[in-house]
């Protein structure tokens, strides 16, 4: 089960977020500042999932931007490490070779089918 | 942001803004609340826009929407009727939008009112509203799974569907439902290989590919279904061996996804009935995972490993070097992920390394979450494998110190209950507490701060056990923790430890020169409970004979007798109640007078009862006569036998946590030891030829091999697969091993061997009827696709069937089987599942049975007159053979449910010895024997008898087994075996009640359900002819109807009473029910959402 997702520039800036269980909109905040703590600063080379709290991290790097998608126990870690990837190939057919990054901070412009992604299904 | 904010706020609350500026604005509200600033003041606006714009602004709408609200939100209701309206539209995407909020939005209460739409919408035209509507209800089974029971049926139908999106949507219901109940689904195990198989052969369209792997989500998907399938099963298992071979080998691609793939491949197959060659090809795969340079496989391998070493721990020896070297991995993630695997490896001789490696890393690590759940792993397996007890002991000390309070509560109570209750040999366990007292002595003396939990604990183990140190003066000790009290670091619940460990230890002296002080600086502390324990102790050294008594030496795991009744103070309560003052009552009770008494106004004048509770009051402050006052907070009445029931009940959970026999010990992860001396050897010789083979490497290298030696050692042997069988050590001196280890590893091996008997007997039977009913579908396929080839026969032949399979059901009827063509004709087509490429067909084997013996019906027995007079059903034929016929008919007796069961005997000769047997289940309990015997049945005779049945445990059906062996004169016994569906309206009686009487036990139940039904009709005579229906149908007692309101009681036998109140309001019936059993309510409305569909 995928808990939440989000897009975070190399500063640590927030820059899409999406839930799929309901939290407190401060609770939110500071789950986000943990996150960026806690897989900004790692390396290229170690590996892409981090265990926090009851939540496996699993994220991906595009030149200044992250994705970080939280997951359950139940999920596979590499399954989803490549969601991230056919999700940004989704993006880049249908904004056609624009960096998305700049598109994306406008939500309504990414397909309807992501911001209403159901929490269970690629 | 403020600034946009407030200039946003401004503008939605302007009138003239259009809904064009609308949308822009909510867009942008959307995204202040992703970055963090609550924009509640819009969340109106959205629901209006989603109500009123255009196709467009609706979208923008219901994003918002979906993105601000969450199932609670009051706002929520504003949004029915817009989704209801939404959900009828003719526009496609309209519909599409209703549905995902439905889906994300809408909470258990709301879901009966979308839900009729919804499944309509399963048989849409376009492929993507029945998947969303497929989605839309995997979500509501998530969240209400009762409500959506009724449509099981028709997620079969999404399995099989043209469109493989709605198949790959109906997998996610298919997981849950097969997680809940893997039994129920293995007639559909032939489906999901039969879909994996063409996925993997590449029968998708191209569409479907990633990296040119076909779907490997779906793959994912199935993989983890047929693993909860074939689980302990070795029939299902053995369907699906060639497409889990066929998988390891497609996945040989060197991509990230079909490793992802191989992850689930190999979990399959370590989790299903075993094949030696899967395994092999699985271990090798895992190899690769491991050995891999990349961190994210290497990591994936570790966690397959960790999984796989549940089954076979041959795999951790294959690569023992690669563990030791990923315990000293740069990545703390690694590392993590490898200690849970060394966790899963523990045993007596590598306990010391693994535990010392687990200390190493909770000391570097600073994550609160990883501490707790590692401390809590370490703190395990001393317990249970440590080598001797300076060696508990201290690696204890160090988990409390480096745990500090962040560990859990039961870490210590465990410890403690260990040192306390002891082991088989007394003069270890004085050995083991002695060590304990010296070295907290030892700790105490060097005056650090230690967390509290620990200090808790020395306190407890110095006052129970510093008796034993003969050669230290109790003064002293006592002096050490005064000194400890005076610290201002230990917390009020520790010094109350602390407190309490000086009462105790001033019984061993008559020394008490440092009394004054310690009463001096408690007896008059803030905290209630310091007091109470200084009070105590004065009065304890006053008395040494209650002391004595009171508290005995080392009697900590003894039971103490509490007089739970507290009848000492029986003289003490009438003396107050002589006096006038009111009589005790519990707190539910004053709780529902206070509550009554707020509905209705009180006409009466007030009484002057209450003149004298000062009097009364004077309980709580008393001392008791045993100079006690333990149970000082507890004051209770004991003429009131139901109070002091529950008092009772109280205290004795309390004296179960401390009573010897009582305490339920923590089960334990099982581990398999293996010991045997055979192992033991083949394990150095092991050793000592990888030492040969690796005797010109450096010096740090044979440190790693060391280590490998050290942890490794005790696992594993050379045989492969299973390693359940090997026998336990007996040799070694396990001395913490606890008797219910055994019992369970014991346990487990009987279970194995059930399992290797190959196949088992029981299940000979059961394939054989899966074969002959496989048979018959699959020709019958066959004439339909003639038949009918092109048409979509899938859906129409599927239809009529499954409706009637409602009512007769028996285990075999449920079997659909879903054959695709045979796969010359499947080239044709471009897709897997283009029209008409895949076909439900329904057996029909109960009707088969009754055509085959149509002259028995002339057979049918009567119903004995006592019964014929009551309401019953008919005779059904049951079971039916050349010699013997059995008929079972109902009888809906008053206290129970009668099933009358006939043995007719056919043949021309006479059976002898007949014996009917019903194996009752857990749901249901029969008030005299199951078992019948019947001598003689004269040939064309026929015989009956009668089993009374009531429910104990609410179910909507249940099936009722049983079997029933003859002999046919002197030949061999013949065994049949029969099946009868029951019912729980099988047990519904009416509860004739008034409408006192209802109200009164209306409000002694304490659970209720709520619910809304929608009714297609309006007219205010809905209710009454509802009511009516269910009288009729479930057998209801109407108590009484008043305008919209009505109030209906039941009971289920034995003696469940159930009670409904509903209300019409608008077309929707609001039904409250409340009950003395949590699950009734729930298969109440089940049942009534049947009679509503049926009518």
């Amino acid at each position: 089960m995928i808990k939440f997702f989000l897009l975070v520039n190399k500063q640590g800036q927030m820059r899409l977020t999406r839930y799929y269980e309901p939290m407190e909109i401060h609770k939110r905040t500071l789950l986000e500042a943990d996150i960026i703590k806690n897989c900004l600063p790692r390396t290229k080379d170690q590996c892409s999932f981090v265990e926090y709290k009851d939540v496996k991290l699993v994220y991906r790097q595009y030149a200044a931007l992250f994705v970080v998608i939280g997951i359950d126990d139940a999920e596979n870690e590499l399954a989803v490490y490549e969601l991230i990837h056919n999700f940004v190939e989704v993006l880049d057919n249908y904004f056609s070779r624009v960096a998305f990054i700049y598109k994306a901070r406008d939500p309504a412009c990414l397909p309807n089918h992501f911001l209403s992604l159901p929490c269970h299904d690629h | 942001m403020k600034k946009e904010l407030a200039a946003l706020k401004e503008q939605v609350s302007v009138p003239t803004t259009s809904l064009k500026q609308m949308r822009e604005c909510l867009v942008r509200l959307i995204y202040c609340e992703m970055l963090g600033y609550e924009a509640s003041f819009g969340y109106i606006h959205a629901i209006k826009l989603a109500q009123q714009g255009s196709l467009m602004e609706k979208r923008v709408g219901y994003l918002a929407v979906s993105l601000f609200l969450n199932e609670s939100h009051e706002l929520l209701l504003l949004l029915v009727n817009t989704v209801l309206k939404d959900l009828q539209s003719t526009n496609l995407l309209e519909v599409c939008m209703a549905l995902t909020v439905a889906s994300q939005l809408f909470p258990p209460d709301m879901i009966p009112a979308v839900l009729p739409l919804v499944e309509e919408k399963l048989q849409h035209s376009k492929e993507i509203i029945r998947r969303k509507a497929v989605l839309t209800l995997y979500k509501f089974y998530l969240i209400a799974p009762n409500q959506v029971q009724h449509i099981h049926d028709k997620f079969r139908k999404a399995l099989c569907d043209r469109d493989p999106g709605v198949m790959a949507a109906s997998l996610h219901i298919y997981l849950l439902l097969i997680k809940e109940n893997p039994g129920g689904y293995k007639d559909l195990t032939g489906s999901f290989v039969t879909i994996l198989k063409q996925v993997v052969g590449g029968k998708l369209a191209v569409d479907f590919n990633y990296h040119s792997v076909p779907a490997p989500w779906l793959q994912i998907q199935l993989l983890r279904i047929l693993r909860l399938l074939g689980k302990d099963d070795q029939i299902t298992s053995e369907l699906m061996y060639d497409v889990l071979d066929e998988s390891l080998r497609r996945a040989e691609i060197n991509h990230n996804i079909t490793y992802a793939i191989l992850f689930e491949c190999i979990q399959t197959v370590y989790t299903i009935h075993p094949k030696a060659d899967l395994l092999e090809k699985a271990a090798k795969c895992n190899g690769k995972f491991i050995l891999s340079p990349k961190n994210n496989l290497k990591y994936l391998g570790l966690k397959a490993l960790t999984y796989v070493v549940q089954q076979d721990l041959n795999l951790v020896l294959q690569h023992q070097m690669t563990i030791i070297e990923c315990l000293d991995h740069p990545d703390p993630i690694i590392k993590r992920e490898t200690l849970e695997l060394l966790y899963r490896i523990t045993n007596a001789q590598n306990v010391a390394v693994i535990v010392q490696k687990m200390l190493d890393y909770l000391r570097q690590s600073k994550d609160e979450y990883i501490t707790i759940s590692l401390v809590g792993k370490v703190a395990e397996n001393p317990q249970t494998y440590a080598p001797n007890n300076a060696w508990f002991i201290q690696t204890m000390n160090a988990v409390f110190s480096i745990g500090g309070d962040m560990i859990p509560s039961d870490i210590p109570n465990n410890f403690l209950r260990l040192l306390a209750e002891g082991f088989d040999d007394e003069a270890e366990d004085k050995q083991l507490r002695l060590y304990a007292v010296n070295s907290y002595l030892a700790l105490l003396e060097k005056n650090i701060q230690y967390p509290q939990r620990f200090l808790q604990v020395m306190s407890w183990v110095l006052g129970e056990y510093s008796y034993l140190k003969t050669e230290a003066k109790p003064e002293d000790i006592i002096q050490n923790l005064h000194c400890l009290l005076g610290k201002c670091s230990a917390s009020l619940e520790t010094k109350a430890w602390i407190l309490s460990a000086i009462t105790k230890l001033f019984r061993l002296t008559q020394n008490v020169k440092a009394l004054p002080e310690v009463l001096q600086n408690y007896g008059n502390s803030t905290d209630s409970c310091l007091r109470q324990c200084s009070f105590e102790l004065q009065q304890l050294v006053e008395n040494r004979e209650i002391m004595g008594t009171v508290l005995p030496l080392d009697a900590s795991c003894d039971d103490i007798v509490v007089d739970a009744s507290l009848s000492f103070l029986d003289g003490f309560v009438a003396d107050a109640l002589g006096r006038g003052a009111a009589p005790y009552k519990p707190h539910h009770q004053r709780q529902e007078e206070k509550l009554s008494q707020e509905k209705v106004l009180n006409f009466e004048p007030y009484g002057l009862s209450f003149t004298t509770s000062p009097q009364a009051s004077c309980v709580t402050g008393r001392q008791s006569p045993a100079g006690l006052s333990f149970s000082s907070e507890i004051s209770c009445n004991s003429t009131e036998p139901g109070l002091k029931d529950s008092d009772s009940l109280k205290l004795d959970g309390v004296k179960k946590v401390w009573g010897k026999e009582g305490y339920l010990r923590k089960k334990k992860e099982s581990k398999e030891e293996t010991l045997s001396p055979n192992s033991k050897s083949s394990v150095t010789t092991d050793r000592s030829s990888t030492a040969e083979k690796t005797a010109g490497v450096t010096a740090e290298e044979q440190e790693k091999q060391l280590l490998a030696s050290s942890l490794f050692v005790g696992l594993g042997s050379n045989n492969s697969v299973s390693l359940m069988g090997k026998t336990q050590s007996t040799t070694q001196k396990f001395w913490r091993k606890s008797k219910i280890v055994e019992g369970q590893n014991s346990h487990e091996k009987t279970m194995h061997a059930q399992k290797a008997a190959v196949p088992s007997l029981a299940q000979i039977p059961n394939l054989m009827d899966n074969v002959l009913e496989r048979c018959n579908p699959f020709q019958e396929s066959k004439a339909i696709l003639l038949g009918k080839k092109a048409s979509d026969s899938a859906e129409a032949s599927t239809e009529e069937p499954a409706q009637e399979s409602d009512k007769t059901w028996t285990p075999s009827d449920n079997l659909k089987t879903i054959k695709a063509v045979p796969s010359a004709s499947k080239e044709s087509f471009s897709g897997l599942f283009a029209d008409g490429n895949l076909d439900i067909i329904q057996p029909t084997n109960c009707s088969s049975v009754r055509v085959a013996h149509e002259p028995i019906s002339s057979l049918t027995p009567s119903l004995p007159l006592e019964f014929a007079k009551l309401s019953h059903s008919q005779f059904e034929l049951v079971r039916a053979n050349e010699n013997i016929a059995l008929f079972s008919c109902k009888v809906w007796k008053e206290d129970c449910l009668l099933i009358v069961l006939s043995f007719t005997n056919r043949s021309s000769i006479e059976v002898t010895n007949a014996m009917v047997n019903f194996a009752l289940t857990e749901e249901l309990q029969a008030c005299e024997s199951t078992d019948f015997t019947f001598p003689l049945v004269e040939s064309l005779t026929t015989v009956k008898c009668q089993l009374c049945l009531q429910m104990v445990k609410p179910c909507a059906q249940v099936l009722l087994t049983g079997h029933v062996t003859y002999h046919l004169e002197s030949s061999q016994c013949t065994q049949e075996e029969f099946a009868l569906a029951v019912f729980l309206s099988d047990f519904i009686r009416p509860l004739k009640l008034s409408t006192e009487e209802f109200g009164h036990l209306w409000l002694s139940l304490p659970n209720d359900v709520k619910q809304n039904l929608s009714f297609t009709s309006n007219s205010p005579e809905a209710l009454t002819s509802a009511l009516h229906i269910l009288q009729q149908e479930l057998k209801l007692h109407i108590v009484d109807i008043i305008g919209t309101e009505g109030i209906v009681a039941c009971q289920l036998l034995p003696s469940t009473s159930c009670l409904l109140h509903c209300r019409f309001h608008a077309g929707i019936l609001s039904v409250w029910l409340r009950s003395g059993c949590c699950v009734l309510p729930d298969c109440l409305l089940y049942e009534w959402q049947k009679v509503i569909q049926k009518v």
